[in-house]
């Protein structure tokens, strides 16, 4: 298996995958993130904001379906990710190793 | 399998003894009577899960299925599972006594609670599956020596597990004294016996299901009690929040940001407290061992992050709810305190009762009770894994350890973790318990996710910078609660903390950070440099699942 991991590790089209995969995860990550803290930072700063009415005679604040928002982004995002990394990644990295492990033979 | 017919016999007689009993009141709280249909669920779910239990028991031979149910959970059965474990009665009631007490400000801990889920996604899932077989530590220690790691996280792991355990059993002793009309010392003791009976002759696969029902029953349950909400609202939300702010005390403070989060700090350090907190919880991660592989892994986080957003709506739906049902109906309210009889934390229960009447209470009741089954199972599971797993096979025997030793070690280690569950759930009855979860949540989020994060993506990473930073981590996180606001004034009686915020978490994943890489970059060892040149072995297995531990057919 060493064996392996090494030549696999050697392979610039590995590198290219993981790099592409790699931007993928850390910008949804950061997207949570951001959303998330974003979040936080107005009902720690400006709470006013989230105390706003959505229509004049409405009851319902911004506040609710800012929170509502922040669930279902999560996941939507983590939706995304799974579609993309079951099917493309996955299928890109096993190309990857086929080759590697055909080139053996 | 005799052991079980003996030990659910015994359990039976425990049980209608209790029952008996209960007809005299002497506890402190106010105990309910006796409700059939919540006797008549919770025996059916203790026979249903008992009868899982002797069907896993038979199918569990390896270490690898009592540890990780042989790997054979679909994504979405471990989704399911994972929102059982995650969905405690502390998230159902407390969430939504929560609403019930201040409105929007429950919204905030929910969503902090679900956050955490797509970080996990995104950064460990699948490196974490792809690495580890049993425990997280197997992850870290994969090019990390295995004596510290393991006894590092083991440490972390435990801590986390008690802490959790203490808070699950004075709940669960507190809220079937008041559903059931037990003495809280038996409830406690009918707890601790049924989650050693499923864990250690079921294992994980026992564990597994348990949550998977708990899991669909709780789901079911909030549905219907959201659903009987919206129809006597015409599913108008306007209609019930304008119903509430009319005959709420706080009025239309109950839709804005209240007291609840107040400075930024706190904000933020609770805000990493829930997140990276999640993403270091022992029998969260341990989860991801008991799926086929990285795909199935990334599969059951999608459908968690689903089920549990889902159910934290529902929560915030039935909050507002028990405000238009409960308050004002003499029925619920406690003519001393004019709060509502048991405490805020009761609103979901008593709401049940006032939109489905007698039945549902029961079958509420039984759910609660379920609940807290499921999550105290995977808990202990978690802790006799890391004590046989990490310590006493890595450890103690250095990896000599035979293959059903191991499994015999978590199992002792089971039946003590419930006995001292057990007896840490009595110690503590009268005692506030409200911060251990958050404790457990700071100390996961300080020790356990830093060391697994940064073995995963930083090449530099060595045995001593996890060990000290990992380590300085815990410490930090445990010393600022004792000296915070919650322990140092509200426990312990002192006029003012000498730390000054409720959440250490911001600077107890600071320091673990800081400390790792400081430490780890002055590590100038032959040691550091082979773990270093390792990573590119442990990089490629993470991101390709190759040499990961596949599934075991059954």
């Amino acid at each position: 298996m060493q064996h392996l991991y090494k030549k696999i590790y050697a392979n610039p089209e590995f590198h290219e995958l993981e790099q592409k995969r790699g931007k993928f995860s850390w910008t949804l990550a950061s997207i949570t993130l951001v959303i998330y803290f974003s979040f936080i930072l107005v009902i720690a700063f400006a709470p006013e904001l989230f105390a706003k009415p959505i229509f004049s005679d409405s009851v319902i604040t911004f506040g609710i379906p800012a929170g509502l928002s922040v669930i279902f982004l999560s996941f939507i995002l983590t939706g995304i990710y799974v579609y993309r990394a079951n099917k493309e990644f996955d299928q890109l990295s096993k190309d990857i190793i086929d080759q590697i492990k055909g080139d053996e033979v | 399998m005799n052991r079980i017919a003996t030990l659910s016999s015994c359990f039976l007689l425990v049980l209608s003894a209790s029952l008996w009993a209960a007809g005299s009141l002497d506890g402190e709280l106010e105990k309910q009577s006796i409700n059939p249909t919540a006797i008549i669920m919770f025996l059916a779910f203790v026979g249903a899960t008992l009868g899982i239990t002797y069907w896993a028991a038979r199918r569990t031979k390896s270490t690898k299925d009592f540890y990780a149910a042989g790997g054979s959970i679909s994504g979405f059965q471990n989704g399911l599972a994972i929102a059982g474990d995650y969905m405690s009665a502390a998230s159902f009631l407390g969430i939504s006594g929560l609403v019930f007490a201040s409105g929007f400000d429950g919204l905030i801990y929910s969503i902090g609670f679900l956050v955490g889920w797509p970080i996990i996604l995104f950064l460990l899932a699948e490196r974490l599956r792809n690495l580890g077989k049993y425990t997280f530590a197997d992850a870290v220690s994969y090019r990390l020596k295995p004596v510290p790691i393991r006894s590092l996280s083991a440490c972390g792991t435990l801590a986390v597990v008690l802490l959790y355990l203490i808070a699950q059993m004075v709940g669960a002793g507190k809220l079937i004294q008041v559903l059931f009309g037990l003495e809280y010392f038996i409830a406690v003791i009918i707890v601790g016996i049924l989650m050693i009976m499923y864990v250690t002759f079921g294992g994980m696969l026992a564990t597994t299901w348990v949550q998977i029902i708990k899991a669909v029953l709780l789901l079911c349950g909030a549905t219907f009690m959201a659903i009987m909400v919206m129809v006597k609202m015409d599913f108008s939300f306007e209609r019930l929040f304008s119903t509430a702010i009319d005959i709420h005390s706080k009025g239309l403070d109950i839709m804005s940001p209240g007291g609840l989060v107040s400075d930024p700090v706190s904000a933020i350090s609770l805000g990493m407290a829930l997140i990276f907190g999640t993403a270091g919880l022992p029998h969260i991660l341990m989860r991801f061992f008991t799926v086929p592989d990285a795909k199935e892994a990334r599969k059951s986080v999608f459908y968690a992050t689903g089920f549990i957003g889902y159910f934290y709506i529902l929560t915030f739906i039935i909050g507002f709810g028990a405000i238009v049902y409960l308050v004002n109906n003499a029925q619920f309210i406690d003519p001393e305190t004019g709060g509502i009889i048991g405490g805020n934390n009761m609103a979901a229960v008593h709401l049940s009762q006032a939109v489905g009447g007698e039945m549902f209470l029961g079958f509420i009741s039984a759910v609660a009770f379920a609940t807290i089954l499921a999550v105290v199972s995977g808990l202990t599971l978690s802790g006799a894994s890391a004590i046989s797993h990490d310590l006493y096979a890595s450890v103690i025997r250095k990896g000599e350890a035979k293959e059903g030793e191991e499994v015999k070690v978590s199992r002792i280690a089971t039946v003590m973790l419930g006995i001292v569950a057990i007896l840490l759930g009595i110690i503590f009855e009268k005692q506030n318990v409200a911060y251990m979860v958050g404790l457990a949540f700071a100390i996961a989020a300080s020790v356990n996710f830093p060391i697994l994060f940064l073995s995963m993506y930083w090449q530099q990473l060595t045995t001593r910078g996890a060990f000290v930073g990992g380590s300085i981590g815990l410490v930090t996180a445990v010393l600022c609660m004792i000296l915070g606001p919650t322990i140092w004034v509200d426990i312990l009686g002192n006029a003012e903390a000498i730390f000054p915020y409720k959440h250490p978490a911001l600077f107890s994943i600071t320091a673990a950070f800081i400390f790792i890489v400081l430490i780890s970059k002055l590590d100038k060892s032959e040691s550091a440099k082979n773990e270093a040149k390792a990573f590119e072995d442990q990089y490629v297995r993470s991101q390709t699942g190759l040499g990961a531990e596949g599934a075991v057919e059954h």
